[in-house]
């Protein structure tokens, strides 16, 4: 194995101990925002995407890339998006009307 | 053109800020700062790729961008809260598809592959093609666009094994012989899109919290093999997180069910139609209650709790139920929400139905907060929750829910259910509730029974 994949994961093993202890204060009440925002963060592959679409590698690669990168920004667009709208409903007192 | 060493540097920031978000997640007050500290670490992601020495055109990458965030932005504009599970359920299903084209399209880049570049590649298109076709499934279902009882077939263990080791046979296949082998990669490609469908179809509409909270847990894993693939920490990191994060969900949903994820994914539970054995459960008679009588119940409580379950949000009435509640503590009254982990077709969802209703946070409880308080309430008002609140849960070890965690809804001092008949659940297991003593049946349509209380206590 190379050495890369050691170091990768080394990295992935800490990031998910780490990712343990965040999530676990998230309250219930926050648990679909949760979701929503963490789903966000996946469309990480996003960097993955536009080094292929711009790779110029033959069609092929650039068919993939396109979807890719189309996909993968509805992912994060779409995501955070409709975190934030579902957050700023959370309020503590109802507005004074 | 930025060094190499800077960029990594770079992509460690936006995984910082990523990491910083999710922690600000963890109080409604800092929730939406996080939120956008998250989304800060996603730009600064893109921004430095988009110097990567790779890239050489820029064409395919503006369209994809345009349409892409055009997409996303439409549909989080416009999607209503009760499809939040729908729409989260998408979600996973793009990521996963974007990691299945970005490890398709490596691939297809080099003739010949190091070994271990190869398996990440294998692996970052099994779980993307699962994680894809899985979610589609799962966002049909809940749109139901498709049945949402289980469909089974036979042998489903064996035959998801036999799938799971063919994919496995050929990814081996592939490593150990130099060269590209298409044929195999294709057929990789399409058994996992198989494997992902037949993951889900046999799992009913009640259990898709769990699968979503799945499946949004496979979706970080599925970033985390591409970023073994184009090895780059930011997407090992943020794709973990995911991963972990999706993991406590789905262990939440289950244990608040008081089943285990086997049992969740492989026995259809939903399709059972069988009930514990009959304790003469027809010749009991249910008090039933007056709009009137109800009213004058709450009008006049000092604590009231209420516990809303999925037939509120499909009823469309959480706004009735702020409305009663801000006159019963115009009143002087006190009035608490319960809710059960299971409330909701997603983890939280009731959460944010009230919210949008703008019932305040600081009035939601959980389960294990409010539990003690029902001896103390005056009145609990259920409103569309049927299993959550089965004292046979507790009582009954024939019940198929026995041991399954409720809100101990039968020790407040009067109890009223509003629904719209007596029909079972969806597990057709009879409700114990409904024939205690000091329960009462408000029958009928959950919106028009609350905007019958709301008006009669406003007179009062």
């Amino acid at each position: 194995m190379s050495e890369g994949i050691i170091l990768g994961i080394v990295v992935f093993t800490l990031a998910t101990f780490l990712g343990f202890e965040l999530i676990h204060r998230v309250p219930p009440t926050l648990h679909t925002p949760l979701m929503s925002g963490s789903n966000a963060i996946s469309g990480i592959t996003i960097v993955g995407a536009l080094i292929v679409a711009g790779g110029g590698h033959g069609w092929v690669s650039m068919v993939f890339g396109f979807g890719a990168v189309v996909l993968a920004m509805m992912n994060v667009v779409g995501g955070y998006v409709v975190t934030d709208r579902m957050l700023h409903m959370f309020k503590k007192k109802p507005e004074e009307k | 053109m930025i060094p190499s060493g800077l960029t990594a540097l770079i992509y460690l920031v936006s995984a910082s800020l990523f990491i910083l978000g999710l922690k600000k997640l963890g109080h409604p007050d800092t929730a939406p700062r996080g939120n956008q500290l998250s989304a800060l670490g996603m730009l600064v992601a893109i921004a430095v790729t988009l110097f990567d020495r790779g890239i050489l055109s820029y064409q395919v990458i503006i369209a994809g961008v345009f349409v892409g965030s055009a997409a996303g932005l439409w549909m989080a504009r416009t999607v209503k809260m009760t499809a939040m599970p729908q729409m989260v359920a998408l979600l996973n299903g793009f990521g996963g598809a974007a990691s299945l084209l970005v490890g398709g399209a490596e691939f297809l880049k080099v003739e010949t592959l190091a070994v271990d570049t190869d398996i990440t590649i294998q692996l970052s298109l099994l779980i993307g093609a699962v994680t894809f076709t899985g979610s589609v499934i799962a966002w049909a279902k809940l749109q139901e666009v498709m049945t949402g009882k289980p469909i089974t077939y036979p042998l489903q263990k064996i035959v998801s094994s036999i799938l799971l080791l063919g994919i496995l046979g050929l990814a081996v296949y592939q490593v150990v012989t130099p060269g590209q082998q298409l044929q195999s990669f294709y057929i990789v490609i399409a058994i996992s899109l198989v494997l992902g469908v037949l993951f889900v179809i046999p799992i009913g509409g009640a259990d898709m919290p769990v699968v979503i909270a799945l499946l949004n847990s496979y979706s970080g894993l599925a970033a985390a093999m591409t970023g073994f693939v184009i090895n780059n920490s930011v997407l090992i990191i943020a794709g973990a997180l995911v991963g972990s994060s999706g993991i406590i969900l789905t262990t939440i949903m289950c244990k608040a069910m008081n089943r285990s994820l086997g049992n969740v994914l492989f026995s259809a539970f939903g399709s059972v139609t069988a009930l514990g054995p009959g304790k003469g459960v027809e010749e009991r008679t249910v008090r039933s209650i007056s709009v009137e009588d109800a009213a004058l119940q709450l009008a006049y409580a000092r604590l009231v709790i209420v516990v809303p379950g999925y037939g509120l949000a499909v009823a469309q009435a959480q706004h009735q139920v702020r409305e009663l509640a801000d006159l019963i503590e115009k009143k002087g009254g006190e009035v608490k929400y319960a809710i059960h982990p299971v409330a909701g077709r997603m983890p939280g969802h009731m959460n944010v139905l009230l919210a949008e209703a703008n019932v305040p946070y600081d009035k939601l409880y959980d389960m294990d907060q409010i539990n003690d308080e029902f001896q103390r309430a005056d009145v609990a008002l259920v409103i569309g929750a049927n299993d959550v609140v089965n004292p046979a849960a507790r009582s009954d070890p024939t019940s198929p829910i026995y041991g399954m965690p409720i809100l101990n809804v039968d020790e407040a001092q009067s109890i009223i259910v509003m629904k719209r008949s007596m029909n079972p659940g969806f597990a057709g297991i009879q409700n114990e509730l409904f024939f205690h003593p000091r329960n009462s049946m408000l029958f009928g349509d959950a919106k028009a029974s609350l905007t019958g209380l709301v008006n009669e206590v406003k007179s009062l």
